[in-house]
């Protein structure tokens, strides 16, 4: 939103969130997943490729401010784990960086940009499961737009969104795209 | 990508590097406690060996493996090859079985070609005859960017400066520009040399051919590589030296005076191992005729790449299966 509080439509769509509304939802998931996980301990951020990863670094790094606590952060690529590769050409494959301390015994945070289907989580809990036996594996996203096809909901939710299939919510983030925001558009780009 | 794998020059710069950065990505399951991927499951490739090979046979078999796609191996000793069967009745036999991906390897040139205008999967040529072996050139090519790259050495020519933006420590994104590789020995009868110099100058390192005159092929000349007679005088200037087996089993006349001679003049011991500047690297394809083309020392020393290509062999396989059976069946309809 703008300074005005009203959406303000761009070459993307409307605008749903800016910057400083990704940042106070990031900071309230940071301090759920304290509140969630007894203070952090034995945590491991694992973010999906591409916009999870910063997502992920950030809510570590907000972590650390809050707890003095170094949260390991990684990532976690679905790629060759998705079950519509048969439906595109071969794509191109993501990072897979786990930290050296491993994810057996850990509580798993995994984070992603926008929850829509659930594929992409059920993608990443089959990854995860090859790559050793957390103790627990909790799902943190910035936007939830709802329209479900497994049963998977998030633990953290940055905004609610509800929205038509038809449209198409893009989270743009300054590591990746030079700014910060959440655009909400009736068609383009699959997110 | 195209839908086979049968030559080198098949693959554009792009084609070349999406294939190294997948093998990048894929380098990291070999140390994870489950090194399987899902990806390929319900998918068959065929194992099509017509000549001997351990290596290349084992390791486009694990890599299909790791990639969970169902295997046959086929090799015609103990098949209906010894029956006189032609590689197109084969080739029609595996098609009725379903193969997704032929994997072929035959003495005869062009022998891939041939099979894929036969069966509708994906062919991969591993070796035919004295032509090509891409995926070969693919491992070399994998092997010397992640090492070269790995620490930050960068040799002349400024890997570091030049590297595109987004590559990183092991070299993702980046090509070859402005490394020196020689290639020594029989490049008259490797398939290796020729698929090397065609991806290796796609990726824009500069290739130097090094060998008896006797031992390169016809109209050398017009490949885009340079030629020398003298190993010595290339040596200080290499960043990476290939050495090529001398292929006695495909030798039909006299191509150097003995053995011994072809040794002292090409073949690479410490002495010579010694001129090549510090950060420098030696790949052999394998297998290797210990004395003859490269000394024992030479071989077991630390800049030897030799067990690494294997390693890297698996890796680079994977992300050509990948890239080859990943996505749709046809991705013509698909787009």
């Amino acid at each position: 939103m703008s300074a005005t509080g009203y959406p303000v439509a761009g070459r993307d769509g409307l605008a749903v969130l800016d910057t400083e509304e990704i940042r106070r939802a990031l900071t309230r998931i940071a301090h759920e997943i304290l509140e969630r996980t007894h203070g952090g301990e034995e945590v491991v951020l694992l973010g999906i490729p591409t916009r999870g990863v910063p997502l992920a670094r950030r809510l570590a790094a907000r972590i650390g401010e809050f707890e003095g606590l170094e949260v390991p952060c990684g990532s976690l690529d679905v790629t060759m784990h998705r079950d519509d590769l048969r439906l595109h050409p071969a794509r191109a494959l993501g990072r897979t960086d786990l930290p050296p301390s491993g994810v057996d015994g850990k509580t798993v945070v995994l984070v992603d940009d926008v929850l829509y289907s659930g594929r992409t989580v059920r993608a990443a809990l089959d990854a995860l499961t090859d790559l050793g036996r957390p103790r627990a594996v909790q799902l943190a996203v910035l936007v939830d737009r709802g329209h479900r096809e497994l049963p998977i909901r998030a633990d953290y939710v940055g905004k609610n969104l509800p929205t038509s299939q038809r449209e198409v919510v893009h989270v743009l983030l300054a590591e990746v795209d030079a700014r910060d925001a959440v655009m909400i558009g009736d068609e383009g780009r699959p997110s | 990508m195209k839908r086979h794998l049968i030559s080198a020059a098949d693959l554009s710069r792009g084609d070349a590097l999406l294939i190294l950065d997948t093998a990048e990505e894929l380098a990291g399951l070999a140390d994870r406690p489950i090194k399987k991927l899902p990806t390929l499951r319900g998918r068959t490739v065929v194992n099509l060996f017509f000549e001997d090979s351990t290596r290349t046979r084992i390791s486009f078999e694990a890599a299909a493996k790791r990639l969970s796609a169902d295997v046959i191996n086929f090799s015609a000793k103990g098949s209906s090859v010894g029956k006189g069967e032609s590689l197109k009745d084969t080739a029609l036999t595996l098609e009725a079985m379903g193969a997704d991906a032929v994997v072929i390897r035959h003495s005869a040139s062009g022998a891939a070609h041939r099979l894929a205008g036969w069966v509708r999967g994906s062919v991969v040529n591993a070796g035919d005859g004295t032509h090509e072996h891409p995926t070969q050139a693919l491992l070399d090519a994998f092997t010397i960017r992640r090492r070269l790259f790995k620490g930050g050495i960068a040799p002349r020519g400024g890997l570091g400066g030049s590297s595109p933006r987004g590559s990183t420590a092991s070299g993702r994104g980046a090509g070859l520009d402005g490394i020196r590789v020689t290639i020594v020995g029989d490049v008259l009868h490797s398939r290796v040399a020729r698929s090397n110099v065609l991806l290796l100058t796609t990726l824009g390192a500069e290739v130097t051919l090094a060998a008896p005159p006797t031992l390169l092929p016809f109209a050398v000349d017009t490949w885009p590589c340079a030629v020398s007679y003298d190993l010595d005088s290339e040596l200080p200037k290499s960043d990476v030296v290939m050495m090529l087996r001398v292929q006695q089993e495909r030798m039909t006349a006299a191509y150097f005076p003995s053995v011994r001679e072809y040794s002292r003049r090409y073949g690479l011991d410490t002495a010579r191992m010694a001129r090549l500047p510090d950060h420098a690297i030696v790949l052999h394809p394998g297998p290797m005729n210990r004395g003859v083309e490269i000394a024992a020392e030479v071989a077991d020393s630390a800049r030897s790449m030799i067990v690494e290509q294997v390693a890297n062999g698996v890796t680079t396989r994977m992300a050509v299966l990948y890239l080859l059976l990943g996505g749709t069946e046809f991705p013509e309809v698909a787009s």
